[in-house]
């Protein structure tokens, strides 16, 4: 059988084809139209596989789109389905850290990639990808900019966890002429921050995965990674995470 | 889901505005009445003083913005919906009211009743924080003061006789709401959860206390004999959720709701308003030690330490079966948001029961991050439940 899963999140809306292995991948911005981009990310990941759609046996839709789509034989959270990748790709895996656009999350998982328990940012968006986004566009970079000027650079420290606070704060270090190098390098340190205050909330132990879009910056897993005093597993496609583990909850459905 | 509706239900969700115009009616014939906010009021002193005792308004989003123009913004909503609702008249039970009667339970409370006081006349009873005895000579002391105040405010006297019977009446109250909520011990319940907060919330502002001990137990045989049937709005692989933590009620119920939207049960409120109410009066030699002993040993977060609610916590999750603990707590709400954390531990040595506190406010500016959590809780749980 062949399972589709499909990850509507805030900024990109990610697709995987799975029968027992990772058939296809898409991964496409969410835009203004989340139901239309998981019409156009499944699309892609069929054409990519050179299948019809009428082979697929079960389409899992999650992300906060998941409502929005009638394609879904079924729904279910991305803390199930990040739970669920991150075992399948590194089955020593027992805590998952999860940063997406608008939400971050620590998850505890058992020996099978059951979720044990969890913790989530409260309503707002300190230490998520929008945090960045807005940061390196104080900065006047891309965000892969913001890690390359980073690179060795000694962070400066970034009080305020807010994204509407830290952005007056980064206002105020470049009027004061610091580097921008140090900024980023800071404002990676003030997420990686965030996440251990995060992680505190739960039981972290063994394997940590880290999934994602924002880990597809090494400067942040370093970060991270520093931060909890653990090596962190970084997956090849972090952001796939996700869609790969409603694929799975379809694949075994 | 499909709603399970008896008469009794439809009578009691048009409660509240009934209960207003009867409070009216009763003030006209020369009734006085006491408005109350908390559990710990003790309110078998205002029946025996010939008054009635209602609950106040505070659990609407709604006068929250006039509070705000007094009170600091991040107090917890709880306090500034009740504060706001004061502040614009809007509560039709505090208008009427004679006299507030309030305690000493959190820093927030007790000084926003400061303010409060400046409004209506407010009786502030000290309460101890702890619960030994001397915390219990002290609080009886207080009960002895708010006595005075009462016989002195409504010209009345409080003997022993109307002692009794105002605990043998306020006794059947709790027997008769104790009764009703173990109906959802039933597997699968006969009612949701949001219906079973609407009748404990409406029933608060009613005047007439035999009434109500009279339509709750009506009500309760309604429904045992639905459970009899199997009628549910659920089937027995529901996840049975707790609901604990702050007080809750219609218009701050929105976990409640999202809880059961997405495919639980609650099953049992260990709040306020709820299963903590039901404890009662034990009558000994001296009835007025007995009723200090039963408002002291509430187990509310103000108390240090407060080992009463983890042990009522586990009892509850033996007797009503339950799967999963939801620890609401209020933004602001200090008590509770730190004993949050002696609770998920209690839990987690004990039972072992899957929990998730959630801190939020009556807006619903983040229904959709809730909505992810509480549905991840639920999968953990039928993941749990499916092997």
């Amino acid at each position: 059988m062949i399972a589709a899963g499909i990850d509507i999140g805030s900024t990109g809306t990610k697709a995987v084809l799975f029968d027992g292995a990772i058939r296809a991948t898409a991964v496409v911005p969410t835009g203004w139209d989340p139901a239309g981009a998981g019409v156009a990310a499944f699309r892609q990941a069929l054409d990519a596989a050179g299948i019809a759609e009428g082979a697929v046996g079960r389409v899992v839709g999650t992300g906060y789109g998941r409502v929005s789509l009638p394609l879904f034989d079924k729904k279910v959270t991305e803390i199930t389905c990040h739970a669920r990748g991150a075992h399948f790709l590194h089955p020593e895996t027992r805590t998952v850290l999860d940063i997406g656009g608008q939400d971050s999350k620590v998850i505890s998982v058992d020996a099978e990639g059951k979720v044990v328990e969890f913790a989530m940012n409260d309503k707002c968006a300190a230490g998520t990808g929008r945090f960045l986004q807005v940061m390196a566009g104080v900065l006047g970079v891309s965000l892969e900019e913001l890690g390359s000027i980073s690179a060795g650079a000694e962070p400066v420290r970034i009080s305020s966890m807010c994204a509407v606070f830290a952005e007056s704060e980064i206002i105020g270090l470049l009027a004061k002429g610091v580097d921008k190098g140090r900024i980023a390098a800071g404002v990676f340190q003030s997420i990686a921050s965030r996440m251990q205050g995060l992680a505190g909330k739960v039981s972290v132990s063994g394997g940590i995965t880290f999934s994602g879009g924002v880990a597809l910056n090494p400067a942040i897993c370093r970060a991270i990674g520093s931060g909890l005093g653990a090596e962190v597993l970084v997956p090849a496609a972090p952001q796939l995470v996700g869609a790969l583990g409603a694929a799975l909850v379809g694949f075994e459905a | 889901m499909s709603e399970v509706c008896t008469p009794t239900l439809q009578e009691i969700s048009g409660l509240r505005e009934r209960n207003a115009i009867s409070l009216k009616m009763a003030k006209e014939r020369g009734k006085k009445v006491v408005g109350t906010y908390c559990l710990f009021s003790p309110v078998e002193l205002i029946v025996a003083a010939g008054a009635i005792p209602v609950s106040l308004c505070g659990t609407s989003p709604t006068p929250i913005p006039a509070a705000e123009k007094v009170l600091p913004r991040s107090l917890c909503p709880l306090i500034k919906s009740s504060y706001g609702f004061a502040l614009t008249d809007t509560c039709p039970f505090f208008h009427f009211s004679d006299l507030l009667l309030a305690e000493t339970t959190c820093d927030g409370k007790k000084k926003m009743y400061e303010l409060l006081g400046r409004m209506k006349p407010l009786h502030l009873m000290q309460l101890p924080q702890v619960q030994d005895e001397a915390a219990l000579e002290y609080w009886i002391l207080e009960l002895k003061r708010l006595i005075r105040r009462l016989e002195e405010e409504f010209s009345v006297q409080i003997t022993p006789e109307r002692l009794a019977s105002a605990v043998m009446l306020l006794n059947e109250e709790r027997r008769s709401l104790k009764a009703l909520q173990d109906v959802m011990k039933r597997k699968p319940a006969p009612i949701t959860g949001i219906d079973l907060l609407t009748v404990l919330h409406n029933r608060g502002f009613t005047v007439d206390k035999h009434e109500a001990i009279e339509l709750v137990n009506r009500l309760t045989a309604e429904l045992t004999e639905l459970a009899e049937r199997g009628v549910s709005p659920f089937d027995s692989t529901t996840p049975r959720i707790l609901l604990t933590g702050v007080p809750v009620g219609v218009g701050s119920d929105k976990v409640v709701r999202l809880v059961e939207e997405l495919g639980g049960s609650v099953v049992c409120f260990e709040s306020c308003g709820a299963y903590k109410k039901v404890d009662p009066v034990v009558p000994g030699a001296d009835l007025l030690r007995s009723i200090a002993e039963k408002y002291l040993r509430i187990p509310c977060s103000c108390m240090s330490p407060n080992h009463g609610r983890l042990s009522l916590l586990e009892r509850l999750v033996d007797e009503f079966q339950v799967d999963g603990v939801i620890d609401l707590t209020w933004q602001g709400c200090h008590t509770y948001n730190v004993e949050s954390l002696s609770v998920k531990h209690h839990l987690q040595q004990g039972p072992g029961t899957p929990f998730l506190q959630i801190e939020t406010d009556y807006s619903e500016s983040d229904t959709e991050q809730l909505r992810v959590r509480i549905e991840a809780f639920l999968e953990l749980i039928s993941a749990r439940l499916g092997g």
